[in-house]
């Protein structure tokens, strides 16, 4: 999924700037950025609001009348309806909208969050491993991510969905498998220019092990790219979702996410268009913060403007 | 190329598309098919999609009118022996393939013996297992395909020969299984006759382009015997699967025709097009499979539980919204050669609140309750209706203590598992191949020995009862057409009564027709030549 | 050059072939087969079936008989299409996907530069504002549910353009699908555009080029372009392969016979020959572009070698 966002091709020129930069990074760096994010309204706003939407969707389920799976025999593909607290109206099985979309924002969020925690830590490693031994090691495993970089992915996910089922942990896992790459170059790079740091030769010299030098000495130094590529790579997966969905390989019912809900939705939009209307509003909402996050993120982590 | 020259050229063009517009002014249909084809071969496809494309290039011996009743095809009459069992068909004169060879009754002796023959590997070969030795020659127990029963006594003369007599043998001939094939051809190229440059036809149209995953386009066959009445000159049978796309791509008048439309516009369409949607009868049943080969479901006390527990009225009305009717029975109304008074269950009959009272008493005579809750996995193949009405019984189960597990797949990978008996209830559905009982109620038969295992066919739920095989083969042989409908009668019923399978609904046709199209005639098979329709523009 | 592009080719391969294995196995480990329909086969009819694809043969000799038919440029026949072999298929999916793509990519990478560039000599002006936030409903919005929704409204509602298929080949016919899937593209395009733009016409270059009264246009025509380029020319590789395989929600629901809709039928129906064989060429063409852009770029940049 070559850039649903043009990541990678953001990412790689931060990469690039901070390749050149030679001055130290670190907690100063950080403490400056969270500064100069402060100072983005754009992006303050998109925080609260995603925050909000995000503990909404986990806290707000506790407050409904009903639940996501629970049918309501008497109000089916019912419009709003505050009396029977149908906020959102209901969709063909009489279950409350609300409730289905507060569930979809969950399980859309938690694919989010646990495909990217998977590519960050691939990514890291990999770039680490390749970063630190460099030579050869470097070449053959910087070659493998070129050549990967040239595989379409999206045929892969649907393959690996049609092999594993509708299981979301696995689907997911499986996505974020597969999107390590840029972050695998981007922490090669770091590393390369960390690893002629003196803390890092100190550390050599005290006699410590690879593996302890690449976890406590370079991985801390990569927040930086780390937050930018979660907030760029979050929204591509909620809309690799939502493709998926819309193919019938999204996730089990009773369960749902907003993928599943616009995908039955989209057809509906004339007749039932409360079924459309909530969760694309939420998506949208989502992924605009996330874009508007990112912006803010790169603008205030690139270290040419200091 | 000069200027003058590309001027000419141009003009050319122009005059000749001029010229071929004011001539031909033909008449399309473009008709929303649904699927791809997967084949144009009569003896390799398997779905209405196919059938809509190949039975409008293919007459068999009886074709359809436009009520899809049996009338004369490529034979203009036949006799039938005394004892039913020997079929003469006489074949039309001067009829021809659209090549201008002859049809000759060895095309279709041809075309039976290849439908047969193991190794053309047809899918529904078995709906012509009356014809005398058929079952044996397709499954490869006699391998002289001469024994087969039909033999061409002269050109224009085809003799059938049958197991035993069959009332719906005529009907059946219908079905595409019993299409002839140009035997000239398929000797030529094999399997590949069916290629666009060497395809013929015998029907009222001929294939003359297939683009998969857009559409068959075919064209009036001029050397069709009955060709002056073909009204239209040209048939796209469009795929698209996205049944709303389909719907606003009528709309926007592209489609003449859709062959089925979202449930969910039902109601739409009947209040902006009215009269356009037609949802009719159609011969079929929705059910689920009960995996009865192992625990829970061999215990009879569940399986009634669990079907008196469906509350049918409200899935066809409310959760698909085309109001397709209750099932409670396992043949479908309507279905020809069958008693009056379908079966009817008393419970069906009592009020819901009762039945799910007498169904909690069942599960907790049973073992099970809400401290002892039963698990069950639900699988149905990915499609919205079926996701739906597996939605809306799992909450109707809720009640008893029955926790369903939702589970849908792809239509390959479900069907497997319904074979391989790796399902605890699985959805299923089954259209009538030809109009008689005996297609919905073979679905119970005790499956075959066959190695070292059974083959249990399509009864995916393993449900087995001696008496319930022994009245199907007691009716088989019966001739007496309204004892033989008593006696599968008394099937159904013993099948039912023991909660073989939970019948969910009767399936309907959903068509929706532009009123441009004349000539449309809802009928309970769902077959609508494209022979008899007209449009007007 | 030649030697940096043969090498880079040759390194495909291996990784080619796994992918290509992986996908195999993975494709016939799956549960369901291409003949598991809703009715049962019988066992002989089935037995012929297998072997008449050679799906009887332990799984092993399955796939080298499907590498030895690569290598010899046989893709195999469609288990479920029944006379067309794989590559039949793509010659007639494949001249539609790449229409498809390359239209949409010319108009999207045009679109998308002017309007970078227009955001960018704007910035934060309300050009700026209207453009980004135009680009952003792009990205944002699922392409199927863009394509249904267009579909409905410019196909059904104002009948400006025919709601699906491709009956002529007619142009009107391409407009709606091209749009859905131009619009992210462009909307990328234009990001990357505007950034990059904003910071060269920040470099020192530049103001010293506008301080000497050069006019606005020739300052971008001849300092702020080309430079502005080199990040966008190195997402057009991805960006075209991203349209190629994006085409699979546009050619499904405007009913178009591409090869993606052929990969995503095959691939519920178990045809693991136009599964793998539709695969292969993604891969091809996806390797190449990548190639033809690296080749660009060092073009552009000289300070990139060839490594």
């Amino acid at each position: 999924m070559a850039g649903i966002t043009g990541k990678d091709a953001v990412l790689t020129d931060y990469a690039n700037k901070l390749a050149t930069l030679d001055a130290p990074k670190g907690r100063s760096l950080t403490q400056d950025a969270l500064r100069r994010l402060t100072r983005n309204k754009a992006a303050v706003v998109s925080i609260f609001l995603l925050l909000a939407i995000v503990l909404i969707a986990f806290i707000g389920p506790y407050f409904l009348p009903w639940s996501y799976s629970q049918v309501d025999w008497t109000a089916i593909r019912k419009p709003p309806d505050f009396d029977k607290g149908h906020f959102f109206g209901t969709d063909q099985n009489g279950r409350d909208m609300l409730a289905r979309v507060l569930q979809g924002t969950q399980m859309s969020i938690i694919v989010a969050a646990v495909a990217t925690v998977v590519s960050v830590s691939i990514g890291v490693v990999y770039g680490a491993i390749a970063g630190y031994f460099g030579g050869r090691v470097d070449a053959v495993m910087m070659r493998i991510v070129d050549i990967m970089y040239a595989l379409p992915y999206i045929l892969f996910v649907i393959i690996l969905v049609v092999m594993f089922g509708r299981n979301p942990v696995l689907l997911f896992v499986g996505i974020g498998a597969i999107e390590w790459l840029t972050m695998a170059r981007i922490v090669r790079g770091q590393t390369l220019s960390l690893k002629e740091k003196e803390f890092v030769e100190a550390a050599k010299a005290g006699g410590a092990k690879p593996w302890t030098i690449i976890m406590r000495h370079i991985v801390p130094n990569l927040t930086g790219p780390v937050v930018i590529y979660a907030t760029l790579t979050i929204p591509e997966i909620i809309i690799a979702e939502s493709f998926l969905s819309y193919l019938g390989l999204g996730v089990q019912e009773p369960q749902t996410s907003l993928g599943t809900l616009i995908s039955f939705g989209a057809p509906v939009a004339e007749v039932l268009p409360w079924m459309l209307l909530a969760p694309a509003a939420v998506l949208v909402t989502m992924l605009l913060c996330l874009t508007y996050i990112g912006d803010g993120l790169r603008d205030a982590l690139d270290p040419k403007d200091r | 190329m000069k200027i003058t020259q590309v001027l000419k050229a141009a003009t050319t063009a122009g005059v000749v598309a001029l010229l071929m517009s004011s001539t031909a002014y033909a008449v399309t249909l473009q008709m929303h098919n649904g699927g791809d084809p997967g084949s144009l071969d009569p003896h390799k496809v398997s779905g209405d999609w196919e059938n809509r494309v190949v039975g409008d290039y293919i007459e068999g011996l009886v074709t359809e009118n436009a009520e899809a009743e049996p009338i004369p095809g490529q034979a203009e009459s036949w006799d039938v022996s005394e004892d039913g069992l020997v079929y003469t068909f006489h074949l039309r004169d001067g009829i021809q393939w659209s090549d201008g060879t002859p049809v000759t009754a060895d095309d279709f002796v041809f075309a039976f013996q290849r439908l047969m023959n193991p190794a053309t590997a047809s899918d529904y070969a078995y709906l012509q297992y009356s014809i005398q030795n058929a079952e044996a020659i397709n499954s490869g127990e006699i391998t002289d395909f001469n024994e087969l029963g039909v033999k061409a006594i002269d050109d224009q003369t085809v003799e059938i020969t049958l197991e035993q007599p069959t009332p719906f043998f005529l009907d059946s001939l219908t079905h595409y299984t019993a299409f002839p094939v140009p035997k000239h051809l398929v000797e030529e190229h094999g399997d590949a006759w069916t290629e666009t440059d060497t395809i013929v036809a015998n029907g009222p149209y001929k294939i003359v382009e297939w683009l998969p995953g857009s559409y068959v386009r075919s064209e009036k066959n001029e050397t069709y015997y009955d060709a002056e009445n073909v009204q239209i000159d040209e048939v796209f049978y469009h795929v698209l699967e996205d049944q709303a796309a389909a719907l606003n791509r009528y709309r926007a008048g592209e489609f003449d025709i859709l062959t089925d439309f979202p449930a969910d516009q039902y109601q739409w369409l009947q209040d902006n097009l009215p009269g356009e949607a037609h949802v009719e009868p159609f011969l079929g049943v929705y059910y689920y499979v009960l995996n009865q080969e192992s625990e829970p479901l061999n215990d009879v006390r569940i399986r009634e539980a669990l079907s008196i527990s469906v509350m049918r009225d409200v899935i066809g009305p409310d959760v698909l919204g085309t109001g397709e009717l209750p099932a409670y029975g396992w043949v479908p109304p309507g279905t020809g050669n069958y008693v009056e008074n379908a079966y009817a269950p008393e419970w069906a009959e009592m009020p819901y609140e009762e039945r799910v009272a007498r169904a909690i008493e069942l599960m907790t005579e049973a073992g099970y309750g809400p401290e002892n809750p039963l698990n069950l996995q639900l699988r149905y193949n990915t499609n919205d209706n079926h996701q739906r009405i597996a939605v809306a019984i799992a909450a109707m189960w809720e009640p008893l203590g029955v926790n369903v597990e939702l589970f849908n797949s792809e239509t390959a990978v479900h069907y497997d598992a319904l074979r391989a008996g790796d399902f605890q209830v699985g959805r299923a559905g089954w259209l009538l191949d030809y109009n008689d009982p005996s297609n919905t109620l073979d679905l119970l038969k005790t499956g075959i020995t066959q190695g070292d295992g059974m083959n249990w066919g399509n009864n995916y739920g393993r449900y087995s009862n001696e008496e319930f095989d022994a009245l199907l083969t007691q009716a088989a042989a019966e001739q007496d057409l309204v004892a033989r409908g008593e006696i599968l009668a008394q099937a159904e019923k013993i099948a039912m009564d023991e909660f073989a399978a939970i019948p969910i609904y009767w399936y309907v046709s959903k068509n929706v027709v532009s009123p441009k199209i004349e000539g449309f005639v809802d009928n309970a098979k769902d077959i609508h030549r494209t022979r008899w329709l007209t449009k007007t523009e | 050059m030649l030697g940096y592009a043969l090498r880079r080719v040759l390194s495909a391969i291996p990784i080619a072939l796994i992918a290509v294995t992986i996908c195999f196995f993975i494709l016939r480990l799956a549960p369901g087969g291409p003949f598991d329909g809703e009715r049962a086969l019988p066992p002989l009819v089935l037995a012929n079936l297998r072997a008449h694809y050679n799906l009887d043969q332990p799984l092993v000799v399955q796939y080298f008989i499907y590498i030895w038919r690569l290598l010899h440029g046989d893709l195999g026949p469609s288990m479920v299409i029944e006379g067309f072999s794989v590559s039949r298929l793509i010659a007639i999916g494949f001249p539609f996907t790449l229409t498809l793509a390359l239209t949409a990519f010319v108009i999207a990478t045009f679109v998308g530069l002017v309007a970078g560039m227009i955001a960018a000599v704007n910035q934060n002006k309300w050009p700026d504002y209207v453009l980004v936030l135009v680009v952003m409903i792009g990205v944002i919005i699922p392409n199927f549910l863009m394509a249904a929704l267009l579909q409905l409204w410019f196909g059904v509602y104002l009948r400006w353009f025919p709601a699906g298929g491709w009956v002529n080949g007619s142009w009107m016919h391409l407009v709606l699908p091209v749009t859905v899937l131009a619009w992210p593209h462009a909307a990328r395009i234009s990001r990357l555009m505007r950034g990059s733009m904003i910071e060269v016409l920040g470099t020192n270059y530049v103001r010293t080029a506008r301080s000497k009264g050069i006019g606005q246009r020739l300052v971008l025509a001849r300092h702020a372009i080309k430079p502005a380029l080199i990040p966008v020319v190195s997402y057009l590789g991805p960006g075209l392969s991203y349209l190629l395989t994006g085409s699979l929600a546009v050619e499904q629901i405007f009913g178009l016979p591409g090869i993606g809709k052929y990969f995503i039928t095959a691939a519920l129906n178990r045809d693991y020959g136009i599964v793998l064989g539709t695969t292969i060429l993604y891969m091809f063409i996806i390797l190449a572009l990548n190639l033809i852009v690296d080749l660009v770029y060092a073009w552009l940049d000289p300070k990139v070698r060839y490594r």
